[in-house]
């Protein structure tokens, strides 16, 4: 008898055991340690850190190791995880003018109190593969001095001095957005929209930063700052009346400053962009920034003439959780839609031959009729 | 109530939601029920599967499902496509259900893209996962507009599309996810069931819930509530009719799969609805290639 | 018992499968409007809050729901007390902003149309009114018919709010817009989701 696919549950069980014997890899080959994934694959644990929205290093090398080396996967595995965590409550904005700096660049001024630092950046190395990098040759130790533990000023509060800059802004409301309690909602004030941007997929701000650069929503973005460091993360205790300090976070902040017109009303400012993201990530902090500019259009009276002035556009597809689920989905069966659409088109293509049938009949009667 | 895993090592609260979750989840279930066919916006989870693949869904029934429950999962109509086989696993698991593929004994049955032949009974519950829940989106894509729409009550461009589509190919062109009125107010998206599927709506004995996981929307139809599929005078909705009845169980008058035998055009048609066949065939039904196929198999 | 102990005690044994029974129930009866649900309840509140409303109330509203309470309700710091321990609820100072509202009495309740009807856009913003009564079976019966109900069903709830049918007929006039109610006695409860219609003539 005819028997329609069956075991379904031996098919998975089967694939998850390959996959579990693929991901291992070839077993001679020691198995890679979590503290390796950590410390040596650190960029990749601060992305999967930042778009996870979990600052957990450790499980972001175990989502990696899990995950093969697939980032959105483990981003995924990540979130999965973060949303069975009981909500304790929300910490106190993270002062990033007190950060304890390891990098920090302004191109907006030569020098400036705090001095550039360079940090750990792959700015200005030569993209030579290096073979001694194949083997275990040992590593110079870093440079160091003693921290003199003096914050260093952010560029927007030196602009902000001389008024020339727009404020930091206030929140809308009371109380911060978060779209992972609440329904997203458009327009979205620009705490939740800046969440969005922060979780959301490395490549896709990337690309829409650059497109405002190459003139679809053109901003003029000078990097005011960049800074890299730990910052404290508090907690206010109601009952205990003052805030504690539950650890330090490794965070990247950019400020763009970008140009601005001024009105009748109010003198010329300059306006911002702002990014931060969990870890060391440059590249998406100036992305972000890129795009919570371009995003902040309406609220300066801009026409929206552009893919990344449009905020419903970028927030609606910024979460690669969500794009990779929903792209991914088609190969899931469809055949029961299909079977409706092959009909249709059958019975369309059948109608269509029967007219084309009788118009050539009557077209091979003209003939006759002209002779 | 904990599940504990076999190692001992995660812990998940009963049917993996939070209660905070659960809450928020029953509460929109509420008004989607007292708004029919209104899509209820909500916070809703990341999964541990991924959005597309029936968060949505697996989200409603979670916060619906007891201990009691036996619950069924069918995916294109069928209880062992891999992904009806893994969401039905998945709810085993946290929530130590009693599965079924019978839909006359499931008090709920999660859906993917059919609705069950036979007719469904006072008491049950039909969820769907759905995909996109906004009937509009593909008309216009801002959910600021389709809102404005929803409120006014204006869907005079969803016509305007099937009649586009009515003077460009003869008929109206869509065939799965056709838009449905509920109570004569808000236009409805059925979820992607083929239009045959339609008419089980209407006026259904179940209580039939919708979960968008990935677009954050919960709809509802209540029992005995007034589903029309949308048309014209001169171009009334029709559904799909088979020429031949199944290959196996001879049914007519129920959807069908195209199954493929051969590279050489060689096909039949078998019923979509797996339990309904199986049924059908255990009562003595036979189609004509029931037979034929048992002697090839062996 | 002291006020605080009063406040402690009464909640769900075993919250997580009491709040899924409650839940179910509240759902089939909202899904077929005037059809009575027993609820039974290990809930013990203070008076004059009913067990099913409390078990309602516990089900479904917290930190996210601001709640009302009406006149009866609000004066008792032990049933304030109780809701706010067991549920976390915010009590709402308008009754337009209220999530969910619990009334003692329904006699005296504010008119309906004071309740958060929720925005054409939004008509999901809206109260829920839980309602206290001494019968569901025994009242003046009135026939609803509407989605859920197949051709008319039959409910006598007592008391009601004063010209119920005629604040009702308004509330549907409001339609999608409207509020929602569970009419919740000792031991059952019963809903009239907007959509539901009282006929006029009384059976």
């Amino acid at each position: 008898m005819y028997v329609a696919v069956k075991g379904g549950e031996t098919a998975i069980r089967n694939a998850h055991r390959l996959l579990a014997n693929r991901r291992r890899g070839d077993p001679s080959v020691p198995s890679l340690t979590l503290e390796q994934i950590a410390e040596q694959l650190a960029l990749a644990c601060d992305r999967v850190m930042s778009e996870g929205s979990v600052y957990d290093r450790d499980l972001a090398a175990l989502a990696i190791k899990q995950a093969r080396g697939d980032l959105i996967e483990a981003i995924f595995l990540l979130r999965a995880y973060r949303t069975t965590l009981p909500r304790f409550g929300y910490s106190e904005p993270v002062d990033t003018a007190a950060m304890q700096v390891e990098r920090r660049i302004s191109a907006t001024y030569k020098d400036l109190p705090g001095g550039q630092m360079l940090g750990p950046t792959f700015d200005y190395t030569h993209r030579l593969l290096d073979p001694a990098l194949a083997g275990d040759e040992e590593v110079e130790a870093p440079e160091s001095h003693e921290s003199d533990e003096t914050p260093v000023v952010r560029v927007s509060d030196i602009l902000a001095r001389e008024g020339l800059i727009e404020n930091d802004g206030v929140s809308e409301s009371e109380e911060i957005g978060d779209l992972t309690r609440t329904p997203m909602e458009f327009p979205m004030n620009r705490d939740t929209r800046l969440q969005a941007l922060s979780r959301g997929d490395e490549g896709f701000l990337l690309a829409l930063g650059y497109s405002t650069q190459r003139g679809y929503a053109r901003s003029h973005p000078f990097a005011g700052e960049i800074r890299i460091g730990e910052v404290d993360v508090e907690f206010d205790v109601p009952e205990l009346g003052f805030t504690v300090t539950l650890g330090r976070i490794r965070v990247t902040e950019c400020q763009m400053v970008n140009q601005f017109q001024g009105s009748s009303k109010a003198p010329p400012q300059f306006t911002r962009g702002y990014g931060l993201v969990f870890g060391q990530s440059e590249r998406k902090a100036m992305a972000m920034a890129l795009c919570d500019r371009a995003l902040r259009a309406t609220e300066l009276g801009e026409d929206i003439v552009a893919a990344a002035q449009d905020e419903e556009f970028v927030i609606s597809h910024s979460d690669n959780v969500q794009a990779t689920g929903f792209v991914e989905h088609l190969k899931l069966p469809h055949y029961v839609d299909f079977q409706a659409e092959l009909d249709l088109v059958r019975r369309m293509r059948a109608e269509h031959a029967a007219r084309r049938d009788s118009d050539s009949d009557s077209d091979s009667a003209m003939p006759e009729a002209a002779e | 109530m904990t599940i504990h895993t076999d190692d001992g090592l995660a812990t998940y609260n009963f049917a993996y939601l939070d209660e905070q979750t659960k809450r928020m989840i029953r509460r929109a279930i509420l008004k989607g029920i007292a708004i029919p066919g209104y899509q209820v916006p909500f916070a809703s989870r990341e999964m541990p599967m991924p959005y597309g693949w029936g968060t949505g869904g697996v989200q409603v029934t979670a916060a619906v499902i007891g201990p009691d429950d036996v619950l069924k999962v069918i995916d294109q109509g069928a209880d062992d496509t891999t992904n009806a086989v893994s969401i039905r696993n998945f709810f085993a698991k946290v929530a130590e259900v009693e599965t079924t593929t019978d839909t006359a004994t499931a008090s709920i049955i999660q859906t993917r893209h059919r609705i069950p032949e036979e007719k469904l009974k006072e008491g049950q519950i039909l969820v769907y996962q759905v995909p996109i829940p906004e009937p509009l989106r593909f008309l216009e894509p801002r959910e600021t507009e389709t809102r404005k729409m929803h409120a006014l009550s204006e869907y005079g461009l969803m016509h305007v599309k099937l009649y586009e589509d009515i003077a460009k190919n003869g008929h109206i062109a869509t065939t799965y996810a056709y838009p449905v009125k509920v109570e004569g107010r808000y236009v409805m998206d059925p979820s992607p069931t083929p239009k045959f599927d339609n008419p089980k709506m209407h006026m259904s004995d179940a209580l039939q819930l919708f979960g968008a996981g990935r677009e954050k929307r919960i709809y509802a139809i209540p029992p005995h509530t007034d589903v029309v599929s949308l048309d014209f005078e001169d171009y009334p909705f029709e559904v799909q009719t088979f020429v031949e009845p199944c290959a196996l169980c001879a049914a007519h008058g129920v959807y069908l799969d195209e199954v493929i035998l051969d590279d050489k055009g060689g096909r039949m048609f078998v019923c979509s609805d797996t339990d309904h066949c199986e049924k059908r065939r255990e009562g003595g039904h036979r189609g004509h290639l029931a037979g034929d196929a048992r002697e090839t198999a062996q | 018992m002291t006020i605080s102990e009063k406040i402690a005690r009464g909640g769900f044994a075993d919250p997580v499968f009491a709040a899924q029974t409650v839940f179910r129930a509240v759902m089939d009866a909202m899904a077929r409007p005037g059809a009575v649900h027993g609820v039974s309840t290990d809930v013990r509140p203070p008076s004059p809050l009913n067990a099913t409303a409390a078990a309602v109330a516990l089900t479904l509203a917290d930190a996210d729901t601001p709640l009302w309470l009406g006149a009866e309700l609000a004066r008792s710091d032990a049933v304030r007390g109780w809701l706010s321990f067991h549920t976390a609820v915010p009590f709402a100072e308008f009754i337009s902003h209220a999530g969910f509202a619990i009334v003692a009495n329904p006699a005296n309740v504010q008119p309906l149309s004071g309740f958060a009807l929720g925005t054409q856009e939004y008509p999901d913003r809206s109260t829920t009114i839980i309602m206290q009564v001494e019968t569901l079976t025994s009242g003046a019966p009135m026939t609803l018919s509407g989605p859920g109900i197949k051709g008319s069903r039959t409910i006598a709830p007592h008391p009601m709010p004063g010209h119920f049918k005629t604040q009702w007929r308004d509330i549907n006039g409001h339609y999608p817009r409207g509020v929602d109610l569970v009419l919740a006695s000792e031991n059952a409860i019963a809903c009239l989701p907007r959509t539901t219609r009282i006929g006029e003539r009384e059976v």
